[in-house]
C-alpha cells in the first residue's frame, strides 16, 4: 500500500526563478524506510514541505496517507510527524516541557505514546530540566525527534535530520531509526551523505529538482554500467592529472584513499604502462563495486553532458 | 622564510572551569594539506580561532606563518585566508564586486586586483557570471568562488571550516581539485571536514576528542595503528570514547 504518492510535482518560488521541483513522482509504501539523497538546493526541504501542506507545488498532485495534500490538508498534519531542517523547537523551554507542550498541541499526553519514544527520550531524559538552546547538536536531534513522534504519526518526514552532526551522532540517530521502523512507522527521511543511502530500504537521487533514480540501494548499484576500478600510486594528485590526460580513460575522480576511474577504450596494461612510464611508483588497480556515491556522479555527469 | 606554517605547543583555552582545548601540540609544514578533525564539542573552532588570530590562548604557545598568537595577531590576519560554509561571500554583491571588495580588504592595488580578479575568473571559468549576484549562483559555485577569494592575496595558510559541507559529489571533487592546485602553489591548507573520504586527502590528520589531539598520522599509519579500513572506522573507535558533548 502506498502511504505517500507525489504526482508530476513542480514548484518554482517566484517568476524566472530557476524551478525548485521539476516533474517529480514516486511513492512511498507503508512502513517504508525512505530515503531523498541529493546535494543542498536539489529540492528535498521543498518535497517536504508539499507533503507537510506547508507549500503549495504549482503542478501535479500529491497524497499523504491517501489524503489530499491541498484538500485534506488538515487532516495530514494531525497524521504526520515533522522534523524541519532547521532546529524549530522552543529555545527557552526545558526538554520536558517542550515535550508536553507538542504533545498537548496534538491534544495528547506524553504518558499516551510514552512506548514510542521510550528508547530515544531515556538518553535526554538525565537532561530533561535543561532548556533546548543549552542541548548539545546531538541532544537537539533526539529532542526533535521524540517532539515529531509524541503523537503517534503515521509518516514521519525528517529534512536532513543528520547535517551537520558528526559522524557518531549520524550513526546512533540512523540506529534509532531503524528501531522506528520496527514499530511500524512510514518514514521519509532526507540527506546529503550519500553514505547513509545504504540505510535505506529505497532511495531517490535528487538533484537540481530532478529525480535521478529511484530504486533500492542494491539495484542502484547493480544498475551502475560497465567496470568500475580503484586506483592509487605514491603521489595521488599527480596521478590524477597523469590518468586524466590518458585517453583510454573515461571518468576519473578522487575516492577516498583511491581514485575511481572508467575505461573508455584502453586496457589495464595500457594504463599501467603509461603510468610507470611518468615514474609512477607503488601503483594498485583493481577491479571494485561502485557505492552509491559513484552511481551518483555517474548520473550527475551523464544527465549534465 | 620559516619552514614551518603552524608551530604549535601546549595551546590550552578555558571558559572558566570548561576546558575547551587541553593542551595540543602539533607542527604544520609549508604546503601540507593538515586536516583537523574531531567530533561537534570537540573544541575544533576554539582551537582555530587560536590559530587565526581571532582569539588568545590561556596557556601555551603558537605561531602561524611565523608569528606569534599572543602578540602579532594583527599580522597573523594578514598572512592567512580563511573560509567557512556559514560564512563566505556577500550574497548582494555580485562576482565581480566580491573580488574587489576581498581583495581590497586583503591590501592588494588595483593592479594586482585586476590581474589576480582575471586569473580567478578563467581558473573557475565563470566568465559568464562575473555580473552575476553571488546569491544567485548554486551553492557549490559560491564555495568555490569563496576558496578562490580567501587565496586571492596569497596566503602562507588558508583555514577552510567544512568548506564542502552539503555540496554535491562531483562539486566537492572540483573544490578539492583547487586545494590541490592551491598545495602545489605552496599554501598550506588546514581543512576541518565531517566527510571522511576527504579526510584520505590530507597528508596528515588529527583528531581531537574532548578538547585533546588523540591521534595525529598519515591516513595511511592511522588506518594501520587503528586495524580499520577507513578513516571513517578510526574516526568512530576515537569519537566514540569522547565523555563531552556540545556545540
Amino acid at each position: 500500500m502506498e502511504t505517500v504518492t507525489l504526482h508530476n510535482i513542480s514548484k518554482t518560488y517566484g517568476k524566472g526563478a530557476t524551478p525548485a521541483l521539476k516533474d517529480v513522482s514516486f511513492s512511498v509504501n507503508k512502513g517504508e524506510l525512505f530515503g531523498l539523497i541529493g546535494p543542498d538546493g536539489a529540492g528535498k526541504s521543498t518535497i517536504f514541505r508539499i507533503l507537510t501542506t506547508l507549500l503549495l507545488a504549482d503542478e501535479g498532485t500529491a497524497t499523504v496517507g491517501g489524503l489530499d495534500v491541498v484538500k485534506d490538508y488538515h487532516r495530514i498534519r494531525s497524521s504526520v510527524g515533522y522534523m524541519p531542517g532547521r532546529f524549530s523547537l522552543y529555545q527557552d523551554l526545558t526538554i520536558e516541557e517542550n515535550l508536553t507542550f507538542f504533545a498537548t498541541l496534538f491534544g495528547t499526553t506524553v504518558a499516551a505514546n510514552y512506548e514510542l519514544i521510550k528508547d530515544i527520550y531515556r538518553q535526554i531524559a538525565p537532561f530533561k530540566d535543561r532548556r533546548a538552546g543549552k542541548l548539545s547538536g546531538g541532544m537537539k536531534q533526539k529532542l526533535a525527534l521524540c517532539c515529531a513522534l509524541v503523537h503517534k504519526p503515521e509518516v514521519l518526514f525528517l529534512d536532513e535530520p543528520t547535517t551537520g552532526v558528526d559522524a557518531v551522532s549520524r550513526r546512533e540517530f540512523w540506529d534509532m531509526l531503524q528501531q522506528l521502523k520496527q514499530q511500524g512507522i512510514t518514514i521519509v527521511v532526507s540527506t546529503p551523505y550519500m553514505d547513509e543511502a545504504r540505510r535505506c530500504e529505497r532511495i531517490a537521487l535528487i538533484q537540481a529538482g530532478s529525480i535521478l533514480s529511484i530504486d533500492t540501494p542494491d539495484a542502484i548499484i547493480n544498475a551502475y554500467p560497465g567496470q568500475l576500478y580503484a586506483l592509487k600510486a605514491a603521489h595521488i594528485p599527480h596521478l590524477l592529472n597523469d590518468v586524466r590526460g590518458f585517453e583510454g580513460v573515461g571518468q576519473c575522480y578522487a575516492a577516498g584513499e583511491y581514485l575511481h576511474m572508467v575505461f573508455r577504450s584502453g586496457s589495464e596494461e595500457h594504463l599501467l604502462a603509461f603510468l610507470e612510464g611518468k615514474g609512477h611508483k607503488d601503483i594498485i588497480l583493481k577491479k571494485i563495486k561502485p557505492d552509491i556515491e559513484d552511481c551518483f556522479i555517474r548520473l550527475l555527469t551523464t544527465t549534465h553532458q | 622564510m620559516n619552514e614551518r606554517a603552524i608551530v604549535c605547543k601546549g595551546l590550552t583555552k578555558r571558559f572558566g572551569d570548561f576546558i575547551a582545548v587541553n593542551n595540543i601540540s602539533f607542527d604544520v609544514d609549508q604546503g601540507e594539506i593538515f586536516g583537523f578533525l574531531g567530533a561537534n564539542g570537540a573544541g575544533k573552532t576554539t582551537a582555530m580561532r587560536m590559530l587565526c588570530g581571532l582569539s588568545y590562548p590561556t596557556s601555551g604557545e603558537a605561531a602561524v606563518a611565523g608569528y606569534n598568537v599572543f602578540k602579532q595577531q594583527e599580522a597573523i590576519k594578514r598572512n592567512i585566508g580563511y573560509m567557512s560554509q556559514k560564512f563566505s561571500l556577500y550574497e548582494s554583491l555580485t562576482v565581480k564586486e566580491n573580488i574587489r571588495f576581498y581583495g581590497g580588504v586583503y591590501g592588494l592595488s588595483d593592479r594586482q586586483l585586476k590581474e589576480k580578479g582575471d586569473e580567478l575568473i578563467t581558473q573557475l571559468g565563470m566568465e559568464n557570471e562575473v555580473k552575476k549576484m553571488v546569491g544567485s549562483l548554486p551553492l557549490g559555485w559560491k564555495q568555490k568562488l569563496a576558496f578562490s577569494v580567501a587565496i586571492i592575496h596569497q596566503p602562507r595558510i588558508v583555514f577552510l571550516d567544512e568548506p564542502t559541507g552539503g555540496v554535491d559529489p562531483v562539486t566537492r571533487r572540483q573544490f578539492w581539485d583547487l586545494i590541490y592546485a592551491a598545495a602545489e602553489k605552496g599554501i598550506t591548507i588546514f581543512v576541518t571536514t565531517h566527510y571522511m573520504d576527504e579526510a584520505e586527502y590530507c597528508n596528515r590528520i588529527s583528531i581531537m576528542v574532548d578538547g585533546r589531539i588523540d591521534a595525529l598520522d598519515t591516513p595511511a599509519n592511522l588506518k594501520q595503528q587503528f586495524r580499520a579500513t577507513s578513516m571513517d572506522e578510526v574516526f568512530y573507535a576515537l569519537a566514540r570514547s569522547a565523555k563531552r558533548s556540545a556545540d
